[in-house]
């Protein structure tokens, strides 16, 4: 599967979440990840969208993206020039006999353990889709419980910022 | 000057507002709502008053700029706006209460997005502490809207409404034109504020392209200076870019042959000689040909409609295409372009007009003579045409070539969806911009009546002809009494054949003569009689049931200016609309008429009975690719 990551600045009004991913289901584009937040920018919102691009071609989702009268800008993020980060939150089986294991998972991992109860960790990493995926492999013959996984949020290498010039 | 041409209505320079200074006069929101009306240039609203909009009425009763014209359906107010925009270039205006009201607005936003009609809709909300709790014709509209208007806004705040109105107008007209939709709150309508004009857009997000860009340009007529069988691609855009004068000079410039699709008739005039025909589905052997054989494309505010193309991928399989269009979306969406433009038609127009001069002194003069021997030959083999029925009744494509001929260019023609739409684009003759108002992307039945009314209430010194069939009419004839009370003095020819004519005729080409729930009984019954129902709308009913009637009628109906008309044409069943590309079949199968495929390599006689149920055949197994296809009457 070939997949984009776009950030999307948008205005921070009621709907413009509902304009992005009805816009997604109606053209059957189809997203991967989304995740919204506010920026530096009163007034501005700005959306993280992993897109997959097997049956549509990025242009068309861009296009499409741009027609949205509260779409400010889109901006491509690729891989090698920018950072992208996804959050897990895991909960994991890990009683007296595995812990230390799962531990040395952690800590492998650069992850955290941000909750311990006498069965279970809790675990908080940050990382690519690659980076959990594999942490993830590796956490589940204990057991995973219970798992929660923010959308992909990005920003570019270097000083340029993308919403510095977007609001005229 | 025709009435049926205005000039382009004056367009403000993007970001300002037209209208006259007033600085915090104050006033309630309601009365700031006819304002900005009023201040914008609105002349016409079409609307229905109810619960939530009640406080915006009471401002409208003594407005002198405004018009209200009280229609008795929504769905009537929404096509009379989208008429009165498409007959004069200005916005159309329409408005409904909460909840139902407003849904039944629906159908005609969804018409007016799918043909980029600049129409806004003001609708009243329920009060805001109401909002979320299933109140009393409470309805989510810019939720239920958002996929079929351009934009849409919900106000709640009084002191936002002369913005949101000048926000509305300026996102229908500008740009790719298209429905916006203004929900207003009942209780930011009563509130107290204050009127500001004009108020400033705030639309970040929002900055069209309407200037080309020069390299695109002259790329473009690089193309057209080396292309052997070119096409001028003309679609709707360059109506609505007010082109037309522009498209004629580079057509004469370059002897290029035009065509119109169905949202461009009158784009280029029809008598033309460079005119080659309407291409798509039921378009003429002529047009079909000139694209599936073309080896450039310049195509221009159109948009590759799957009924224009048929079968994507063997359509024009050796053209080169040149796309302008002011929706880059639009651009290579279906095929893709060798040459993307985006931009205004008009502004394309004339910067390649000026590029193929300079590419024409350097080059030479592009010899088209084999091209046109091949178009002339194919125009001169398969003319548009049509047989009598052989039970004698009268011929629907005779009515609809009279009526044309009798009221002529200067007339507008309104049509429905089906068979007489497709007659209707077919047998009159066009000839100036904006006398050609259909529903073409959505295929809205019922859009005639309600779109001429409103066609009618813009340019009331034109002929309006309401081209409907007897299908249509049923489902939106109420605006009858409209026209009657408001005096709107429409005309209405009902094709009338008693049955759903198009789907009749899908299912007698392939659904083996199974006449399922197509027959509506109004041959057989007379249920209902039209003339009677015209009557009893307070228009004058005419009936002609045989050739020798039909002119009379027309010329009495054209002779009534101060009723509407409806003449009802009891006329054959069986006709059937051809030429005509079977959905899921390439345009090389088009068939000038049953069995006769012109284009189809190899098929210099007829062939066989068997032809239509093979290609039956081959559009039954892409049936599921194709699963929207059913045409109505």
């Amino acid at each position: 599967m070939e997949t984009h990551t776009l950030s999307v600045l948008v205005e921070d009004k009621p709907g413009v979440l509902a304009r992005v991913s009805g816009l997604f289901s109606r053209r059957s584009f189809n997203i991967i990840s989304l995740a919204v937040g506010q920026t530096e920018q009163p007034g501005v919102s700005r959306m993280t969208i992993v897109v997959s691009v097997d049956d549509f071609p990025l242009e068309q989702v861009t296009k499409q993206l741009n027609k949205l009268v509260n779409v400010i800008k889109i901006v491509e993020l690729e891989p090698a020039a920018s950072v992208q980060r996804e959050l897990l939150l895991v909960k994991v089986r890990a009683d007296a006999g595995v812990r230390s294991q799962v531990l040395e998972a952690v800590a492998l991992f650069r992850a955290k353990v941000v909750d311990v109860a006498p069965e279970a960790l809790t675990i908080e990493a940050t990382g690519t889709m690659d980076k959990l995926n594999a942490l993830l492999r590796i956490l589940e013959p204990y057991g995973i419980r219970e798992m929660v996984q923010s959308g992909m949020v990005a920003v570019g290498r270097g000083p340029r910022s993308i919403t510095a010039s977007a609001v005229r | 000057m025709p009435a049926a041409a205005p000039s382009r209505p004056e367009q403000p320079p993007a970001g300002t507002v037209p209208g006259p200074r007033v600085d915090g006069e104050p006033m309630t929101g309601a009365q700031a709502l006819v304002r900005s009306l009023e201040s914008i240039g609105c002349d016409t609203v079409f609307g229905i008053p109810g619960g939530a909009i009640l406080p915006a009425y009471d401002p409208l009763l003594d407005s002198e700029k405004v018009r209200h014209v009280l229609v008795r359906h929504e769905q009537g107010a929404g096509h009379a706006a989208t008429g009165y925009a498409q007959a004069t270039g200005k916005v159309g205006v329409c408005m409904a209460t909460s909840g139902p009201g407003a849904t039944n607005l629906i159908t005609p936003l969804a018409d007016a997005h799918m043909d980029s009609v600049p129409i806004v809709a003001i609708t009243g909300q329920v009060a805001r502490p109401l909002i979320g709790t299933d109140a009393f014709q409470e309805a989510d509209i810019t939720g239920i809207t958002m996929p079929v208007t351009k934009h849409n806004m919900l106000v709640t705040d009084a002191a936002e409404i002369p913005r949101a109105i000048a926000e509305a107008f300026h996102l229908a007209s500008t740009g790719r034109p298209g429905p916006v939709l203004v929900d207003i709150s009942k209780d930011a309508l009563q509130a107290r504020t204050t009127f500001t004009w004009p108020p400033e857009l705030k639309l970040p997000g929002y900055r069209p392209t309407t200037r080309p860009h020069g390299k695109q340009i002259r790329e473009a007529a690089k193309l057209i200076a080396a292309a052997r069988r070119p096409v001028l691609y003309v679609g709707g855009g360059v109506l609505k870019a007010e082109a037309t004068a522009e498209l004629m000079e580079i057509a004469e410039l370059t002897d290029i042959p035009v065509v119109t699709t169905l949202m461009a008739r009158g784009a280029f005039p029809d008598s033309h000689r460079q005119h080659v025909g309407m291409p798509g589905m039921h378009g003429s052997v002529s047009a079909v040909g000139a694209m599936q054989r073309s080896d450039l494309l310049i195509t221009l505010g159109a948009r590759f409609d799957d009924r224009v193309t048929g079968q994507l991928s063997t359509f024009a399989p050796d053209a080169k295409i040149v796309h302008a269009d002011i929706d880059p979306a639009e651009i290579s969406k279906n095929r893709r372009a060798d040459v993307p433009i985006v931009g205004d038609c008009k502004e394309v127009l004339v910067e390649l007009i000026d590029a193929v001069r300079t590419e024409r002194d350097t080059q030479g003069v592009v010899d088209l003579t084999a091209w046109w021997a091949t178009l002339d030959g194919w125009r001169e083999t398969f003319p548009l045409g049509y047989d009598w029925p052989d039970d004698g009744s009268l011929s629907p494509q005779y009515v609809i070539e009279r009526i044309g001929e009798i009221a002529g260019p200067d007339a507008l023609y309104a049509a429905g969806v089906g068979q007489h739409q497709m007659w209707a684009a077919q047998f009159v003759k066009y000839e100036k911009p904006r006398t050609w108002l259909n529903s073409g992307g959505l295929g809205t039945m019922g859009y005639a009546v309600p779109a001429a009314m409103g066609a009618k209430t813009g340019l009331p010194d034109a002929v309006v002809w309401a081209i409907d069939g007897d299908g249509c009419f049923q489902m939106t004839n109420q605006e009858l009494a409209t026209c009657a009370i408001e005096g709107i003095p429409i005309k209405v020819a009902v094709i009338n054949n008693g049955n759903l004519g198009m789907v009749r005729q899908w299912q007698t080409l392939f659904y083996g003569q199974r006449y399922s729930s197509t027959d509506l009984g109004t041959h057989k019954h007379r249920i209902p009689d039209f003339k009677l129902l015209a009557e009893a709308m307070g228009c004058v009913g005419l009936r002609a049931e045989s050739k020798d009637e039909v002119d009379r009628v027309i010329k009495q109906a054209m002779e009534i200016n101060d009723q509407p008309v409806v003449i009802d044409f009891t006329v054959g069943a069986d006709a059937q609309v051809w030429p005509m590309v079977a959905a899921g079949t390439g345009n090389d199968e088009v068939m000038a008429a049953r069995g006769i495929r012109p284009l189809f390599e190899g098929d210099e006689l007829a062939p066989g009975v068997d032809e239509v149920a093979a290609v039956t055949e081959r559009a039954q197994e892409d049936s599921a690719q194709y699963a929207s296809d059913e045409d109505e009457d």
